[in-house]
């Protein structure tokens, strides 16, 4: 088991790891050379931890490659609402956050890294830890960014840091090609980086001992909704739903669907044996997005809670593009008309309309994360949509 | 090499230009906005790609250039 999975601990007391507790517990920054963590991350087969689950040795790579001095930008911003496992790694053991920066900064050739963080706590917490280590070579800085969904999408991190709104811009060029000051930039989620801080020190083959093969490590999932402990939890990579809720006090009432992967994610019924993994939940067209795991309990209302998040995402829109702008609006007010009784068949045909007409044309990701989760809303609460569409509503219902 | 019509849809207002001028490629959802069609642009439409790309208000409507692998010609 990984030593992220201390970080729980800490945070009851509210209390971070001092440097010379983490200096204590992880021992000295190991002396590797940029190469050296580039191999040992490909070896490690670490995925980002941000949502999208990108290889991060190739990441590193494409930034490597560029002709100018690259930066590093540790993504702390975590957007997502049922997310919680970014801001409390950052209260908990910032150094192991900032171990992975810099590191991360000497496998790409970069001189500084940035730390973006969105809350107080976490901005406290990174501050008083980069206080304590004056001797770093490496120039590491903590900026606030927005508190709002896409605010931590990659481009619209790159655009606050170089004195523009939290919005994102139109790419290629994507942050790897030109980012912070039109140079290569990565951006790395802060979880990935605190496992690249430990694959660093302990080796790739340490890594694999936990997790699968195709999705090796642990992985911090934010499991909330019907369960007796709700909070973020470190698991093995491929861990099952189910055993996922036992780790949080088990569901505290009779369930009926999992959201799985946030806002952008998917819903899940039945499934308890599903892999909390990139690859297992690619199977359901799903994946874990950010490790977000919320529990729905019977007779809660589906296409209520489905409605709410569509709806949420369209009022979080940057407000950039037409078909995010106009299209998660429509969707989101067909789906709450369907929640509220005012909508017949038609408003499923209009939503049908919409989901092929919005996706893949936005700046960003937006748009098609929105529809995503609408569509697997439609798949798993299908019967409940219809239901209301003749005026019912019957979510009390056994799980599946 | 293909060329490929791409709009930027921040630039974009929805003026609409682009796809009375290239509809074969180009269509408009419920708002207005471009719809495109993703593959390359046949020799034929070439000069209507960028009769559209200039007339757009906005400059949103981009002609971009891939280096792709050559389909294999059909037997």
């Amino acid at each position: 088991m990984s030593e992220i999975a201390r970080v729980r601990a800490y945070t009851r007391t509210g209390e971070a790891l001092s440097h010379a507790e983490h200096f204590e517990r992880y021992g000295p920054l190991p002396e590797l050379q940029g190469d050296t963590i580039v191999a040992e991350l490909e070896r490690s087969g670490l995925r980002g931890r941000g949502g999208a689950a990108f290889p991060t040795a190739t990441k590193l790579r494409a930034v490597r490659a560029g002709r100018r001095r690259s930066l590093v930008v540790a993504n702390g911003a975590e957007g997502e609402p049922a997310s919680a496992k970014d801001k409390l790694l950052l209260s908990a053991t910032p150094h192991l956050v900032v171990d992975g920066a810099v590191l991360a900064a000497r496998a790409v050739g970069a001189r500084s890294a940035a730390i973006c963080v969105a809350d107080d706590a976490a901005l406290r917490s990174v501050q008083d830890a980069l206080a304590e280590r004056p001797g770093d070579p490496m120039d590491v800085n903590v900026f606030r960014v927005a508190n709002t969904y896409v605010s931590g999408e990659e481009s619209a991190l790159v655009h606050q840091l170089n004195g523009g709104p939290a919005k994102p811009t139109f790419v290629p060029p994507r942050p790897f090609q030109r980012g912070v000051r039109g140079r290569p930039t990565l951006v790395q989620n802060v979880e990935t980086l605190a496992h690249l801080a430990q694959i660093a020190r302990f080796g790739a083959d340490w890594f694999r001992e936990c997790g699968t093969d195709h999705d090796p490590g642990t992985t911090l999932v934010t499991v909330s909704g019907a369960v007796n402990a709700p909070g973020v939890y470190e698991v093995d990579c491929g861990t099952s739903l189910r055993d996922a809720v036992a780790l949080a006090g088990g569901q505290s009432a009779r369930l009926q669907a999992f959201l799985v992967g946030g806002c952008f994610g998917t819903w899940i019924r039945g499934a308890v044996d599903v892999p909390l993994c990139h690859s297992g939940l690619q199977a359901f067209g799903g994946s874990l997005g950010a490790g977000i795991v919320v529990a729905l309990a019977d007779g809660v209302c589906g296409v209520d809670q489905s409605a709410q998040i569509v709806r949420y995402l369209a009022d979080e829109s940057a407000g950039q593009c037409g078909p995010c702008v106009y299209g998660l609006d429509a969707i989101a007010r067909a789906s709450e008309d369907l929640a509220t009784g005012r909508a017949n068949e038609a408003a499923l045909a209009w939503i049908d309309r919409w989901c092929t007409q919005i996706p893949g044309r936005g700046a960003c990701h937006h748009p098609d994360g929105a529809v995503r989760f609408l569509r697997s809303a439609l798949d798993v609460f299908r019967h409940d949509f219809e239901a209301h569409v003749d005026g019912r509503c019957d979510a009390a219902r056994a799980m599946a | 090499m293909s060329v490929h019509v791409r709009v930027n849809p921040i630039a974009c207002e929805a003026h609409g230009l682009c796809a009375e001028l290239l509809p074969e490629l180009i269509t408009l959802d419920d708002w207005g906005y471009p719809i495109v069609d993703p593959g390359p642009v046949p020799a034929h439409l070439i000069d209507h790609a960028r009769r559209a790309a200039a007339a757009c208000p906005t400059l949103a409507v981009l002609l971009e250039e891939r280096l792709g692998v050559r389909p294999e010609r059909s037997r």
